[in-house]
């Protein structure tokens, strides 16, 4: 497949991988030892913690 | 006895965090049972189920709740207090300063750093599918470790993937590695020139394992999670991992590892694989032998499927499993092999083993063709537990993380005269625990003479932050026998029970 017809995820292989992480802390350690760039969410439930809204917010984008 | 608990309205910390502070807690004077957990739905009623939080008090996903039972409400009260008082130290960064801004948001993340391009997200199940639909939106591969994700919202986040040509590993994807990058539970690999496709973590990790520490390499580890090849799916993420793997320089051979798909699911990804220029090698584990195209090769076994990558070349060649078995002299009254597995694939790849060696098995997490474990039968079968099911971690991490869930099942195990053999894997790598063989072998230091042998496999490599040879030597000193593959434990473990049942 000529590479201008590569879809992003066969491009990802190729590329560079740059991470968020969102959840537990300890990933970001393990991947700055391989020396892979990380930015970590403080991350807490959005929504005022319930599931469902969150999803729906998710949904609409916010 | 007394319950206290105590809520944090919009207090967040991860899992781990959480259970270091349990365990703390846990161990106060007088304190019979702690739980520190976000009020999720699923974790409000493992709370309310223990009796640790009645039905009248309502918690949200954004609270942290505290919650102890005791000998005497003086302990509950002082046990609480040194928790809140943990509870409000400065959160420390993962690279251990305090100081660094940090975003609140995947769309702040990516606002400042508009380079990411992958999402790796491990919140609790009732809010991933909402960050990993925020990731998707804004252009992001997603990696899920989180599980209790609805088959529903994997459906429709893959979908979405597969529109924007983004990669949705998971949900409950344990791991993966991406050009290097150890995402979840990884291993440090050698890199080279076998691409994987895993719906399952610990299969994944013990064919990565077993190539590298042959002397071979990982050129990428995709993980699709363990439902991407159920009817309801149709291994949307595989189909995708076999295209970016055709069109991936860096890969000469790959390995499908998954349970046995759905067989409308297995006809469409045999098919791609047909179409392929490259070979491949399938281990279904727990299928029947599958018919396959002629670039592709099937193995039953995770060993075996790690030999067929490469080359023909033999995994631990030198071990002699009658030789070993023979350490063991028979004790006719024992006769039963009790596995204990961190590692969900290492427990299905033992059912085949013992199955096809004769043995009669059963398992909480059985393949097709063997039974589902009754605990309520008094049962001379073998019993191969996969501890990092469903029933053994909710609300608690997985024992790759937290080996402790392993030690209530072992000590029994070690005082029943019925058993020949323990059957025991441990699982290194990034995300796993620090040193799961101190862990175990203090555990077995008090066993008695008569104690059932105990075999072992040590999944990671020499590079691994728990550095393989380091763990296996441990073990060994407390008389564990070491095998270098679980498949080659499993032969061990049958052989000694076989002698013994003579």
């Amino acid at each position: 497949m000529p590479d201008q017809e590569k879809q992003p995820y066969q491009s990802l292989l190729t590329g560079k991988v740059k991470v968020v992480n969102v959840g537990l802390e300890g990933f970001v350690k393990d991947l700055r030892d391989c020396d892979i760039e990380v930015v970590h969410v403080d991350w807490a439930p959005s929504a005022g913690g319930d599931p469902q809204m969150a999803a729906l917010l998710a949904k609409l984008g916010v | 006895m007394v319950v206290l608990h105590e809520i944090r309205k919009g207090f967040y910390l991860d899992s781990v965090a959480l259970m270091r502070l349990s365990r703390e807690v846990a161990a106060a004077p007088g304190i019979v049972e702690a739980a520190l957990m976000m009020g999720t739905p699923s974790n409000a009623a493992i709370m309310r189920n223990a009796g640790l939080l009645d039905e009248g008090t309502e918690v949200r996903g954004n609270d942290l709740v505290l919650a102890v039972k005791a000998e005497t409400e003086a302990a509950a009260r002082a046990a609480l207090d040194d928790a809140i008082r943990a509870l409000d130290k400065p959160k420390a960064q993962g690279d251990g300063s305090t100081a660094a801004w940090r975003p609140h948001s995947i769309a702040a993340a990516v606002k400042a750093h508009p380079d990411i391009n992958l999402a790796l997200i491990s919140v609790p199940g009732d809010f991933a599918a909402a960050e990993a639909r925020k990731a998707l939106n804004r252009g992001l591969h997603v990696l899920m470790f989180s599980d209790n994700v609805s088959i529903a919202d994997e459906l429709s986040l893959k979908q979405q993937a597969r529109e924007a040509g983004l990669l949705m590993m998971g949900p409950d994807c344990g791991t993966a590695v991406i050009g290097g990058a150890p995402l979840a539970f990884a291993n440090k690999l050698q890199r080279g020139r076998i691409g994987i496709i895993g719906a399952s973590g610990t299969g994944t990790q013990e064919i990565s394992c077993l190539i590298s520490e042959a002397g071979q390499g990982i050129s990428h580890a995709i993980g699709v999670g363990g439902r991407d090849l159920k009817k309801e799916i149709g291994g949307i993420t595989t189909l995708m991992a076999i295209d970016a793997f055709d069109s991936d320089p860096e890969t000469d051979h790959v390995v499908l590892i998954s349970k046995p798909p759905h067989p409308d699911v297995a006809k469409t990804v045999i098919e791609r694989i047909g179409r392929s220029k490259k070979p491949y090698t399938v281990c279904f584990i727990g299928a029947e032998e599958t018919k396959l195209p002629p670039n592709a090769r099937f193995s039953a076994t995770l060993k075996g499927a790690a030999e067929l990558a490469l080359g023909g070349q033999a995994i631990g060649a030198g071990f002699d499993v009658a030789g070993q078995a023979s350490r063991f002299p028979g004790r006719k009254w024992q006769s039963r092999i009790e596995g204990l597995f961190a590692g969900g694939t290492l427990c299905a790849e033992a059912q085949v083993i013992l199955a096809a060696s004769g043995r009669k098995v059963v398992s909480n997490a059985a393949i097709p063709g063997v039974p589902k474990l009754d605990g309520t039968k008094d049962d001379q079968r073998d019993r191969l537990i996969d501890l990092g099911d469903d029933e053994y971690t909710r609300g608690r991490p997985h024992p790759m993380i937290d080996p402790s869930v392993r030690d209530d099942a072992l000590r029994s195990a070690l005082g029943n005269s019925d058993i020949a053999v323990v059957l025991l894997d441990l699982v290194l790598g990034y995300g796993a625990h620090a040193d799961p063989a101190t862990h175990l072998t203090e555990i077995v230091a008090s066993r008695g003479k008569n104690a059932p042998a105990l075999v072992a496999s040590v999944v990671g490599t020499e590079s691994d932050p728990q550095t393989r040879s380091a763990q296996v030597r441990k073990l060994e000193q407390a008389g564990i026998i070491v095998a270098p593959s679980n498949a080659q434990a499993c032969e061990l473990a049958a052989a000694i029970a076989n002698s013994a049942a003579r």
